[in-house]
């Protein structure tokens, strides 16, 4: 392979990787930062159990999203130092903001919330959970600028003598129209996660009430409950949030990047109303016939806004940018766009039906009288319990085919318009790089196996044993502290 | 006339600095931890110490990338590509150390801690060394081309001038991590870093003073006669201040200690950058290709947007960093340790009292602060 396939196959590994915990340390910070809220404001024991529950899955998380980051941030300059030079004026600048604004933010302030159990007056503690929580979505906002900026690129000039585009307004670069959508869809992206997560541990508790865990308990119980009716409404409010702003982002998209629309479907040919097709068997190509179930007329709307609007073809779109800028082949690899495209909104749609299900369970066994507990049977708990397994793993696919979908898409382009990716590359060599892409990808992957170990036995262990209000949790204990 | 470039390069010189003195330490107690800590109990003290604030002390190093980044892209780019292996172990040790510091107390065996220990120590080592080595090469020069690509390999950065600078950073960088745990421990373990100290800390003297002498004598920018002299200050200024801190621990001024090495860090720091400017990387192929502060820069826009950003929100930065310091300043002690006083032990969760105690206010326990802590703060900024 060369450097660029190997450099391309690094960026999306660790980018796909890092945005496996991204997501969940933005929306758990809020939800942990709620639940030690709720315990401050109505002194319930049970919130307080819940923050420190889901505050350790919340830890356990948080470090393997910080460590991921720091390659993020270097590899920019290592695998791709000819597009940072390009863009260093302008994409450095969000870059190092982020770092200045929020990493530090979140990195200072979880140190509190950890060590600061007993130590900070509890007002103080929680508020250190929101400023983390603030810091991760700051962090967000500005990561998500410098990556519209990519698709669309604002607020530039290019300077041919240098051959490097220049700054020419920043505030332009942080309100660019597809940064305006894409950050409210990928915000709500990570509260689905979160509420999911959230839910589905509650959930799993309630249902399987597991030997030797307290949940038999009727203070353990109520307190899952909670939390699962709050990672439950969670999902569905984040879910109806990420199909608005995907919808709005998806018209955007089809303004500023119609060839990422037109990938989205293969749809070749420009047509006027375009349906959308759930799933096509055979070649994508645009060249033979294949089997497709269609939805009439619904391309047209994604992109359009208008059941009858036109949607161009890559046909067309290839023969206008070929008159724009030179020959060359500007289509994206259409199977990656299409099934990404698709596999994104169904897989995410199925967390949010499997959470109306369980909302509606629980209900039901409050109703049927028992206040506590789940109590299924047979085919229909083990259905349950599947699908409450499934629930925080299929937004975070989908989540992934999102990412893959609009990276994927923007193809060839590293910069829309302006510079192809197989021009950002460095002059490294592929051995260098190869070396790289195998040992970050098997430590990576040996790392997403202990963590998630970790976060299936502390998720299995429930809550702890009626812990004395503000207790440190047991690695920070003050017996090790004089004071 | 100072330009905005010239007050970014120093902008970056600072945030390096404050990494090295901040993260340093960290690094060096990550280095002791198998040297002193002869226990569980006592490896868990020493993490315990760096626990709540060595990830803060990382984002120095990311908020440097960054501002390369921003400032200097063509810096930026040449640097990251040209130590691409050495930054990849950089990444990999950086990696295993954080996810190490969260992990180690998550399950109760003595094998999985002893794993996550020996990433901590191989985790800090490694960056520690690796640092200097590659400081040493930005100044020594690396074969970069015309277009600024780095046409070497991970064996053209070992020459004996970085390895030396590799050395430097290590040793003091271990060095403050003992004043840090004279510092932040008690007993035993305190005597024992302290004693190990004086010894760090003599190796620290000469490789400093070395590695100093020898960018003063040999690296200099020519025709800088201004900042070559500041450089040649600020390497005196480290040297007495490195002597003095270690002369200082062995007096047993544990607080004047940690100052003294943490400036002279600062110092030797600040020593490399005057040395190098106004080249930012220096390509050993022809001067010609050496990137400077004026080729390298980004437009004055983006300068000056970035420095309004730092003005604004740094102070910020360095106020809640230091409030950490202040909430965690009191001294650590190993549980069982001999004179750890029973009465300081706080009542086992399961007594009744503690059911009712509430989380402490800062000002709840009994406030016996040690000698040394209040300076160990002030140093600490």
């Amino acid at each position: 392979m060369s450097v660029l396939e190997l450099s391309r196959w690094q960026f999306g590994i660790t980018t796909v990787y890092h945005f496996l915990f991204v997501p969940i340390t933005i929306g758990l910070a809020f939800l942990v930062a709620g639940f030690e809220t709720a315990w401050l404001r109505s002194g319930d024991e049970r919130w307080l159990r819940l923050t420190k529950f889901y505050g350790k899955l919340f830890l356990i998380n948080f470090a393997m999203g910080v460590v991921t980051g720091i390659v993020q941030e270097f590899q920019f300059g290592m695998n791709w130092s000819a597009y940072s030079r390009f863009v260093g004026d302008i994409f450095g600048a969000p870059l190092a903001v982020e770092a200045l604004l929020a990493f530090f933010l979140e990195s200072t302030f979880l140190g509190l919330w950890i060590f600061g159990w007993g130590r900070l007056p509890r007002r103080v503690h929680a508020a250190c959970m929101w400023i983390v929580a603030v810091g991760t979505m700051l962090s967000a906002y500005f990561i998500l600028a410098a990556n519209s900026w990519m698709q669309h690129p604002v607020g530039y000039h290019y300077n041919a003598a240098t051959h490097r585009e220049e700054l020419t307004s920043f505030v332009s670069v942080l309100t660019n129209p597809t940064q305006l959508v894409t950050f409210p869809h990928t915000i709500a992206g990570c509260f689905l996660v979160a509420g999911a997560l959230v839910a589905a541990v509650a959930l799993w508790h309630l249902i399987r009430r597991p030997a030797g865990s307290d949940v038999a308990s009727a203070s353990a119980a109520a307190a899952f409950r909670s939390a699962a009716k709050v990672g439950l409404v969670t999902v569905l409010v984040a879910a109806v949030f990420t199909a608005i702003t995907g919808d709005v982002q998806g018209k955007i998209m089809t303004k500023y990047q119609p060839m990422k629309m037109a990938a989205a479907e293969a749809l070749y040919h420009t047509a006027q109303p375009a349906s959308f097709s759930l799933f096509t068997i055979g070649s994508l190509n645009g060249s033979k016939e294949v089997f497709a179930v269609k939805l009439p007329r619904l391309l047209s709307f994604l992109a359009d806004g208008n059941f009858g609007g036109q949607v161009q073809g890559i046909d067309n779109i290839q023969a206008l940018y070929t008159q724009t800028y030179g020959p060359g082949s500007y289509t994206p690899i259409i199977p990656v766009t299409y099934w990404s495209f698709r596999l994104m909104i169904g897989i995410g749609l199925l967390a949010a039906l499997i959470a109306i299900v369980a909302l509606w369970v629980l209900w039901r066994s409050r109703r049927a009288g028992d206040p506590l507990h789940i109590n299924l049977t047979g085919g229909k708990r083990r259905a349950l319990l599947w699908s409450v397994i499934a629930l925080p793993l299929l937004p975070l696919v989908a989540n992934s085919f999102g990412w893959i979908f609009t990276e994927m898409g923007r193809q060839p382009w590293l910069v829309f318009g302006q510079m192809k990716t197989a021009a950002g590359v460095s002059a490294n060599s592929a051995g260098e790089v190869l070396a790289s892409v195998i040992i970050l990808t098997l430590l990576y992957g040996g790392l997403a196996v202990i963590e998630v170990g970790l976060l299936l036995k502390y998720a299995k262990a429930g809550l702890a044993t009626e812990p004395p209000p503000g207790a440190p949790s047991d690695e920070d204990k003050p017996l090790e502290l004089v004071y | 006339m100072l330009h905005l470039s010239d007050i970014w390069f120093i902008a970056i010189a600072v945030l390096w600095a404050g990494y090295f003195v901040l993260e340093g330490f960290d690094f060096g107690v990550g280095i002791l931890l198998p040297v002193l800590g002869r226990n569980n109990a006592e490896r868990r003290a020493m993490i315990n110490t760096i626990g709540p604030v060595w990830d803060g002390n990382e984002v120095w190093l990311l908020t440097a990338g960054g501002a390369t980044f921003a400032a200097f892209p063509a810096w930026y780019a040449a640097m990251f590509s040209a130590f691409y292996l050495p930054l990849l172990l950089v990444l990999v040790c950086l990696i295993f150390r954080g996810v190490a510091f969260e992990y180690r107390g998550k399950r109760d065996s003595d094998r999985w801690r002893l794993g996550w220990d020996s990433a901590i120590f191989v985790g800090s080592l490694l960056p520690a060394l690796l640092w200097g080595v590659a400081f040493g090469n930005v100044l020594h020069g690396i074969p970069l081309d015309a277009a600024h690509n780095y046409t070497g390999n991970f064996f053209s950065l070992l020459n004996p001038y970085s390895l030396l600078g590799g050395v430097t950073t290590l040793s003091l960088f271990t060095l403050n991590g003992a004043l840090f745990l004279g510092l932040k421990t008690t007993d035993d373990l305190r005597r024992r870093a302290n004693a190990l100290a004086w010894k760090i800390g003599l190796v620290a003297i000469v490789a400093a003073a070395g590695f100093l002498a020898w960018t003063g004598a040999s690296y200099r920018s020519p025709g800088h006669v201004g900042t070559g002299v500041a450089s040649v200050v600020f390497a005196a200024v480290a040297a007495v201040t490195l002597i003095g801190g270690v002369l200082a621990s062995r007096l047993g001024r544990e607080g004047y200690a940690f100052a003294g090495v943490a400036v002279a860090i600062v110092t030797a720091t600040g020593s490399l950058f005057t040395a190098l400017f106004p080249d930012v990387l220096r390509s050993s192929v022809s001067p010609a290709y050496t990137l400077t502060v004026g080729n390298a820069s980004s437009t004055a826009k983006t300068l000056a947007l970035m420095t309004v950003i730092a003005c604004i929100f740094l102070p910020f930065v360095l106020l809640y960093q230091a409030w950490t310091y202040w909430v965690f300043r009191k001294r650590i002690s190993v549980p069982g340790s001999s004179s750890a006083a029973p009465q300081e032990v706080p009542p086992l969760p399961s007594s009744p009292a503690s059911g009712a105690a509430g989380p402490l206010a800062p000002g709840d326990g009994p406030p016996r602060a040690e000698p040394g802590t209040p300076a160990s703060n002030t140093a600490a900024r």
